[in-house]
């Protein structure tokens, strides 16, 4: 397979040389990350080798087949990832499973259907990767505070409770906050782009020689897509997740710490 | 003994590896009734029972001579209201709290005459109600609960978070309500005192167990 830019395994390696000077800071600075640090870059470094062998195999077999299976396979370990956020929140897991789901699912079926790009493995892949990953930490910020508000707020959701409310009717003020705050970092990231930094899109596209106007169109399309999917990513896991607080007589659970 | 409102027969729960009420029968009466006992008694768990904000291990509660878990629990809620022992009132205004509660019971309020009930002004209903005083907030949550015109009033230690003068405010708006409505209390309270004051029948709890039942 031919690339536009050739980066050799030599060149990585020389950045590790930017690694050393955060593991220096963290030694100076007694913060104790150094082996996080040696965790994450040989994690990274394992990860996205495999996965760059695996593209390449879907690439070059050019089958919706498998991209299909690649993003059911992140969108699983994207759940299994941010329940770990969420764990004030009982069985995170599958409504965070169903977010993810839902916001790769129907964001690549919009791209495709809007005509933004062909149905091939070649563009389905990256933009489904972004848009699960995104879509995860979204989700995963609104599920945290989501299990924050309902810890801290017991007394006036069961004050609603005892009106005769729904649980819905009790939660929405706070599935409405937990939606926000899932919503709320891309927006923000959307709304300096190009001011205070420039996207890692664009970034690539740059760097592999692309035009500059292309590079920036290339990224906007992406921005908006993911705008849209983060918001059914974080609306999906709050609306199906607050469920899971209340038993069937519509009484909110003991709060318990879920292993999730 | 006026007929029972509330039968509790062999009421046991536990919580976190804790007896909270072990084996507790008791019939709470129509009208105005408490339950005392000190802190940890069991009193507010019970309370909660009432209208199934909880339910319990074993035993079994019934209400009007039918088991609370045959009510549909939303109704159950509406005519059964319980105003807990901190104010919790929704963002907005004193107005917006009493028209919440009502859009869930489907009655049309009077705000004015809700807020007249518990001894407070119709200057009140535009006023932000979580800017209030403590013991205005718990009458707008009095006002509140009044909007789903329920025929039972659970009251969970209604004055503790009241000084004394906000206190005998409440509970002169209690003594105003069982005169003015045709609706019963059940008054949690660890004030033996004031369950004199306001209630006929006071069953006093200990450690999860019924200790006595008294009526006067």
């Amino acid at each position: 397979m031919t690339t536009a830019i050739d980066v050799s395994l030599v060149e990585v390696l020389a950045t590790l040389a930017l690694v050393a000077v955060a593991v220096a800071v963290s030694l100076w600075e007694r913060a104790g990350l150094e082996s996080d640090i040696a965790v994450a870059v040989a994690r990274s470094f394992v990860q996205l080798t495999a996965i760059g062998y695996v593209i390449d195999i879907i690439f070059e077999q050019d089958r919706i087949a498998l991209v299909a299976l690649l993003i059911g396979v992140m969108v699983v370990f994207g759940a299994l990832t941010a329940r770990h956020r969420a764990r004030q929140v009982p069985n995170a897991f599958w409504p965070l499973l169903g977010a993810l789901a839902l916001a790769g699912t129907t964001t690549l079926v919009a791209v495709v259907v809007l005509g933004v790009f062909e149905p091939k493995p070649r563009f389905l892949v990256p933009v489904g990767g972004m848009v699960v990953g995104n879509a995860m930490t979204a989700a995963a910020v609104a599920l945290n505070r989501l299990g924050d508000e309902v810890h801290a707020r017991r007394h006036e959701i069961e004050a609603t409770l005892s009106l005769g409310a729904t649980p819905a009717q009790a939660m929405l003020p706070i599935v409405r906050r937990s939606l926000r705050s899932g919503m709320i970092p891309l927006i923000d990231s959307t709304k300096t782009t190009g001011l205070i930094f420039f996207p890692g899109t664009m970034v690539g596209m740059l760097l592999a020689g692309a035009d500059p106007i292309d590079a920036v169109r290339l990224q906007l399309v992406l921005l908006y897509s993911l705008l849209g999917s983060v918001s059914l990513a974080a609306l999906a896991a709050t609306g199906l997740a607050y469920r899971n607080f209340f038993t069937p007589a519509q009484q909110l659970r003991e709060p318990t710490v879920a292993s999730a | 003994m006026t007929p029972a409102l509330f039968e509790l027969d062999a009421v046991t729960l536990s919580r976190a590896g804790r007896t909270v009420l072990q084996d507790v029968t008791a019939s709470l009466p129509a009208g105005a009734c408490a339950v005392a006992g000190p802190s940890g008694s069991g009193k507010s768990t019970l309370l909660r029972l009432l209208n199934r904000l909880a339910d319990p291990d074993s035993g079994a509660i019934g209400y009007r001579g039918r088991s609370v878990t045959e009510y549909p629990v939303l109704e159950l809620r509406r005519e059964v209201s319980l105003v807990p022992q901190l104010p919790a009132l929704l963002e907005g205004t004193v107005a917006d709290n009493i028209h919440y509660a009502a859009r869930l019971a489907g009655n049309d309020t009077d705000v004015a005459t809700k807020l007249e009930l518990v001894g407070l002004g119709s200057d009140f209903a535009d006023r932000d109600a979580r800017r209030l005083s403590v013991g205005e907030q718990q009458r707008v949550m009095l006002a509140r609960a009044l909007a789903l015109e329920p025929s039972v009033l659970l009251l969970d230690e209604p004055t503790s978070a009241l000084d004394e003068r906000a206190q005998t405010a409440v509970e002169a708006t209690l003594v105003h309500l069982k005169q003015a409505l045709d609706i019963s209390l059940v008054l949690v309270t660890h004030d033996l005192g004031q369950a004199e004051r306001l209630a006929d029948w006071t069953l006093r709890l200990d450690c999860g167990r019924v200790v006595e039942m008294d009526m006067r």
